[in-house]
């Protein structure tokens, strides 16, 4: 049954050039369904793969597609191949599972848009490229999935692209990637030159003959293209922006495909990490801490409903950093199999909202909203409790394994991460009361539900044009962006551009999805439970993978109660402010909501301020001394050569009796020099 | 007798015939009066050869004026062929007004 394993990612690719043909004439509702059948059928050929290999032990499990040869050159040679092991089939299920439900609600939520077949064109690509990245049986395979989800997004997320935001926002996205992208080019030169063999099978088998300087250069250098690909410090800039493109995106990008492939990767190559010099784990360690905390202090003062959870992204992509730097390979895949669960449906579901609310998105214009969304706000709520940690939901067993291995590492670190959860459970609360409970403010004008938010959009503090109108935001002359939504054809269901706000359930397209991802975010934690071996069911499953690299914990059994308990404290008091300070007040501006933190430590604005300036002095001195001295040496050898053949075309007269004055005039001259300097007679 | 005259004369006489080939390739205009100013000096140039390879009793002098004709009568088939068809197109036509043909 292994044998299906290039029908994985074939299935997509068939959607991608069918819809790519057809999609247009297959019109709204068809081409969506048929992407979604699409995915749906490489989940079932994974589940079947999966089973297979189930029948199978040990080292059995690894099993290798060579489909045909793709570079052949002198000694180097590299397959399109797909590897079939336990950890690729795990990727795959999360993957091809939640990009399903992703289409499926797709199909809801781009209802109407004009380019609604091309978006599932876009989808399609984007899950075959994360397939071929995860399936790749080596690291070139590997690169062009990695290359093919950095163009999807690019794709996807400025999908609207007659906004301007969006479509700078896609640019960001993809020159952000490339400067990880050459990390890993870097990496992979510098294995073949180490190894001779870029394939995952002879890296396994070669790494302990590495140099250690080898091995340590390697791993940092896939450190930085893991760090651009799943949007760690420093390169973590283009995923908030990418909040741009349309929900479902959001929710593929952020839970189960590209931010994903950075631990991944390092996953994969932990044979190679494990030769390397015992720091670069904890340099790993580290830069993952330091984004969790970072991304945290951020998120709680984001407004837009969707920025909070991509900053909360970043952040629990930090914990799966801090994972793989603290060797605990299975607990860092377990947080992304559970991750993958409730973040995509919190994504899904404040597109529910989004959606219900007519494209509104700033969480200081909802409130309120729990019984007129009553499937978004159940299922969003068990997300919830899913990311803050909250037992016996999925969030928290895995949290609580990396927090384990932290503890083991380093207890500073596990400090970090433990802020860092408290944080999660502070912020994440926040975004639930603000938007499902408290007071509706959705339905009053817009300088009294939310005057910070009205001075942005510039409608003056006591106007009452925004009463009148029902929908103040709609008003052309105020939100540009909006205006630039509905040009896009992207119409929010149900309501007219200026028609009054009608909070609505979505279609059951939508709703069934987050059911369906609410049952597995409560559910998840059911395939690592710490309490015996029998229960780390993902443990024994991935073992053959990262076997070499994972770390063997020395904690007593007392200190893991005590670190689980302590755990379930710190996310209790995260709700606990959270409630104090957004459930009793019910204000919809607050105190605890600092510019720095909203602006989110001014390091998108710094970087821009350096590139803008130091850094664009630095850059056009570079660009001077290029056209001036290397493009003029160049130049000036060129200008040379030509004024010397220019020269030499005026003798060329045609002029016969001319060109025999010369030579005779040259014999006389040669005859002349031999007479005098006697070398004849 | 023959051998009364010395070498210097035959040197001499091919000095002569190709100084005149020479100044006449320079000063006449007529393509055809220049092309017979070149053989002059190749064969001047012949003379001098058959002298020496007499003198120093070496037939590889007598051998390069073989070559030196036959590479002539070569030079004479594609100049001459050239020379004619330009003086057709236009009978007056001077050295000077092929030079339409350069490079």
């Amino acid at each position: 049954m292994l044998e299906l394993t290039w029908l994985i990612p074939a299935l997509p690719l068939a959607g991608f050039v069918v819809l790519m043909v057809l999609g247009r004439r297959l019109g709204e509702p068809l081409a969506g369904w048929l992407a979604t059948a699409a995915v749906g059928g490489s989940f079932v050929a994974s589940a079947v793969v999966f089973v297979g290999m189930l029948g199978r032990h040990g080292e059995e499990r690894a099993f290798s597609q060579v489909l045909f040869e793709w570079v052949p050159a002198g000694g180097f040679s590299v397959d399109v191949g797909f590897l079939a092991d336990p950890l690729s089939v795990t990727m795959c299920l999360f993957i091809t599972g939640i990009a399903t439900l992703i289409h499926l609600y797709a199909i809801g939520y781009m209802h109407g848009d004009r380019d609604f077949s091309k978006f599932f064109v876009y989808l399609n690509l984007f899950v075959f490229s994360m397939l071929m990245l995860v399936l790749g049986d080596n690291l070139l395979v590997t690169f062009l999935g990695w290359e093919g989800v950095g163009a999807c997004s690019y794709f996807l997320i400025s999908f609207w692209h007659t906004s301007d935001a969006n479509a700078s926002a896609g640019k960001k996205a993809f020159v952000t990637n490339r400067v990880g992208d050459w990390g890993y080019m870097v990496a992979m030169f510098l294995t073949f030159t180490a190894l001779g063999s870029i394939r995952y099978v002879d890296i396994q088998a070669g790494a302990g003959g590495l140099a250690t300087t080898t091995a340590t250069a390697i791993t940092l250098l896939l450190l930085v293209g893991a760090a651009g690909k799943s949007a760690q410090l420093p390169l973590f800039v283009w995923l908030p922006d990418a909040m741009a493109g349309p929900t479902p995106v959001s929710a593929l990008i952020h839970a189960a495909t590209m931010v994903t492939s950075g631990v991944y990767l390092l996953t994969r190559m932990n044979p190679v990490i494990a030769v390397g010099s015992d720091w670069v784990p904890t340099v790993i360690a580290v830069v993952g801490a330091a984004t969790a905390l970072f991304a945290a202090t951020v998120a709680v003062a984001q407004t837009d409903i969707k920025k909070v959870l991509a900053y909360s992204t970043i952040s629990q992509l930090g914990y799966m950093f801090l994972a793989v730097g603290s060797g605990a390979y299975v607990a860092a895949i377990f947080h992304m199999v559970t991750h993958a669960f409730f973040k995509a449906l919190l994504f899904l579901g404040s597109g529910s909202v989004i959606h219900g609310l007519g494209d509104e998105q700033d969480m200081r214009r909802m409130g309120a909203l729990r019984k007129l969304l009553p499937v978004t706000s159940a299922t969003f709520i068990v997300g919830w409790l899913a990311i803050a940690g909250v037992p016996p939901f999925s969030g928290f067993w895995s949290k609580d394994e990396i927090l384990l291995y932290a503890w083991d590492l380093s207890p500073a670190l596990w400090a970090v991460g433990f802020v860092t959860a408290i944080l999660t459970a502070f912020y994440m609360s926040r975004q639930v009361f603000l938007t499902f409970f408290g007071e509706a403010r959705w339905d009053r004008p817009l300088a009294e539900a939310a005057p910070d938010l009205a001075r942005e959009r510039g409608v003056p503090a006591g106007s009452a044009d925004g009463e009148a109108e029902g929908r103040p935001d709609g008003d052309e002359a105020a939100s540009p962006t909006v205006v630039n939504v509905y040009e896009s054809g992207h119409l929010p269901h149900g309501v007219g551009p200026l028609g009054p706000i009608q909070p609505h359930e979505s279609s059951w397209t939508m709703t069934l999805p987050l059911v369906v991802l609410a049952v597995l975010a409560v559910a998840g934690g059911a395939l690592q439970l710490p309490f015996t071996s029998g229960t780390k069911r993902l443990e024994h499953w991935l073992e053959p993978v990262v076997a070499p690299g994972e770390h063997h914990l020395a904690v007593a059994t007392g200190t893991k109660w005590a670190l689980a308990a302590v755990a379930v404290v710190g996310g209790l008091v995260g709700i606990a402010a959270a409630v104090a300070l957004y459930l009793r007040r019910r204000r919809a501006e607050q105190p605890a909501e600092p510019a720095l933190l909203a602006r989110g430590w001014y390091y998108d604005s710094g970087l821009a301020a350096f590139a803008g300036g130091p850094g664009r002095i630095a850059f056009d001195t570079l660009a001077w001394f290029d056209r001036t001295v290397v493009d003029g040496a160049v130049n000036g050898v060129a200008w040379l050569v030509r004024g010397t053949g220019g020269g030499l075309r005026r003798t060329q007269s045609g002029f016969v009796r001319a060109y025999a004055g010369f030579v005779a005039f040259g014999a006389v001259v040669v005859v002349a020099v031999m007479v005098f300097r006697g070398v004849v007679l | 007798m023959l051998a009364a005259v010395s070498s210097g004369w035959y040197l001499s006489l091919g000095a002569v015939l190709f100084a005149m080939g020479a100044a006449g390739l320079m000063v006449r205009r007529n393509p055809l009066v220049m092309f017979m100013c070149i053989e002059l000096m190749l064969n001047a140039v012949n003379l001098t050869f058959v002298t020496f390879a007499r003198r120093l009793d070496d037939v590889g002098g007598q051998v390069v004026v073989f070559f030196v004709l036959v590479v002539a009568a070569a030079e004479v088939v594609v100049g001459l062929g050239i020379i004619v068809s330009i003086l057709r197109r236009s009978p007056a036509a001077t050295a000077d007004d092929a030079s339409y043909l350069r490079g």
